[in-house]
């Protein structure tokens, strides 16, 4: 009893030690918080440019973007998100198969939607958005004029993301293939939650480009 | 951490539920034509509900100790400081000012 009590109260005064686990975590947030700060840079900068544009004016983006395809996207990302959290839940409960099935099924959403990305960025290029010029007519066939600066800050944003969609994609296929090996079990899987940790935050950070850069 | 099997796995798919509602409310402010002000605190707001429902419960944010999510979100804090210290430098009426009336003051305060 009194040894229980020294113990108890050992925890209440120190942090306990880092684990490889929970170390590994604690790397992957350090990691994700100087990232939000990369893309809060991005995001402020683009706030920034359009509030600055005054006289020469800003075009609304809606104008030269399409919204359907990137609520797909977006909707895709989520649906990539809850098949990641899938995945981790099957692990943690053993089943090796199905965390290996949710996790090609994330890849998946992965790959699909950086493949609508260079749709539109190609559809865009071909429309006259460049980082140096923007279209001279809408979507809807309007003349329209303002800051060049738009094309350079969407790409710098968009593709900034996509690179780390790519690197996601990667990162998962890695994951993967230890899954298929048999390396997780229903006691060591500490590494695929720190694969869904990134994965859902690439996931977050797109809810914001969706919003500020597309319907904003 | 998690209390239990219920606590560590919450209902994921309510979460998705919720997060494909609140993509569809977001479109459906973002299309008609409206003040952009009103418009930007709608749509900023339920941006930050989605990335919340995200961080809280696919990032398991909400099973973890407190301190980890104070250090979250500080990252997020000094993100919207940035665009606020930003803004007055790049504001139509600064610009203009700036080039339009330097000289005349500098003039005016000259000792003769």
């Amino acid at each position: 009893m009194e040894q229980a009590t020294t113990l108890n109260h050992t925890e209440d005064v120190y942090e306990p030690s880092l684990t490889p686990d929970s170390l590994g975590k604690l790397g992957m947030w350090i990691f994700l918080i100087g990232d939000t700060m990369s893309f809060g840079a991005l995001l402020a900068v683009y706030a920034a440019l359009r509030a600055g544009a005054g006289v020469i004016g800003w075009v609304p983006p809606s104008e030269i973007l399409g919204i359907n395809l990137t609520a797909f996207m977006t909707f895709l990302l989520i649906c990539s998100s809850v098949t990641m959290v899938k995945s981790l839940e099957s692990i943690q409960k053993g089943n090796v198969s199905r965390m290996c099935t949710f996790l090609g099924l994330t890849i998946l959403g992965g790959v699909i939607f950086l493949g609508l990305q260079v749709y539109e960025w190609t559809h865009l290029i071909k429309h006259g958005l460049t980082l140096t010029e923007i279209p001279h007519h809408s979507l809807s066939g309007a003349a329209i004029s303002g800051s060049t600066l738009f094309g350079p800050t969407f790409y710098a944003i968009t593709g900034f993301h996509g690179l780390h969609v790519t690197g996601g994609v990667i990162y998962l296929i890695v994951i993967l293939i230890h899954g298929l090996r048999g390396r997780y079990t229903a006691e060591f899987n500490h590494e695929v939650e720190i694969v869904g940790l990134y994965w859902h935050f690439v996931d977050l950070i797109w809810i914001m480009v969706f919003t500020f850069i597309y319907l904003l | 951490m998690a209390k239990n099997e219920h606590d560590k796995h919450p209902r994921y798919m309510l979460i998705f539920l919720w997060l494909a509602i609140l993509t569809a409310i977001e479109i459906g402010v973002a299309i008609p034509e409206y003040s952009i002000v009103i418009k930007a605190i709608l749509l900023i707001g339920l941006a930050c509900g989605k990335a919340f429902l995200v961080a809280a419960y696919f990032m398991h944010l909400k099973l973890e100790k407190r301190t980890l999510s104070v250090i979250v979100i500080i990252p997020f804090l000094i993100c919207v400081f940035l665009v606020i210290m930003l803004m007055p430098d790049l504001t139509t009426d600064t610009r203009h000012n700036a080039i339009e009336k330097p000289a005349e003051k500098v003039v005016e305060s000259t000792p003769h």
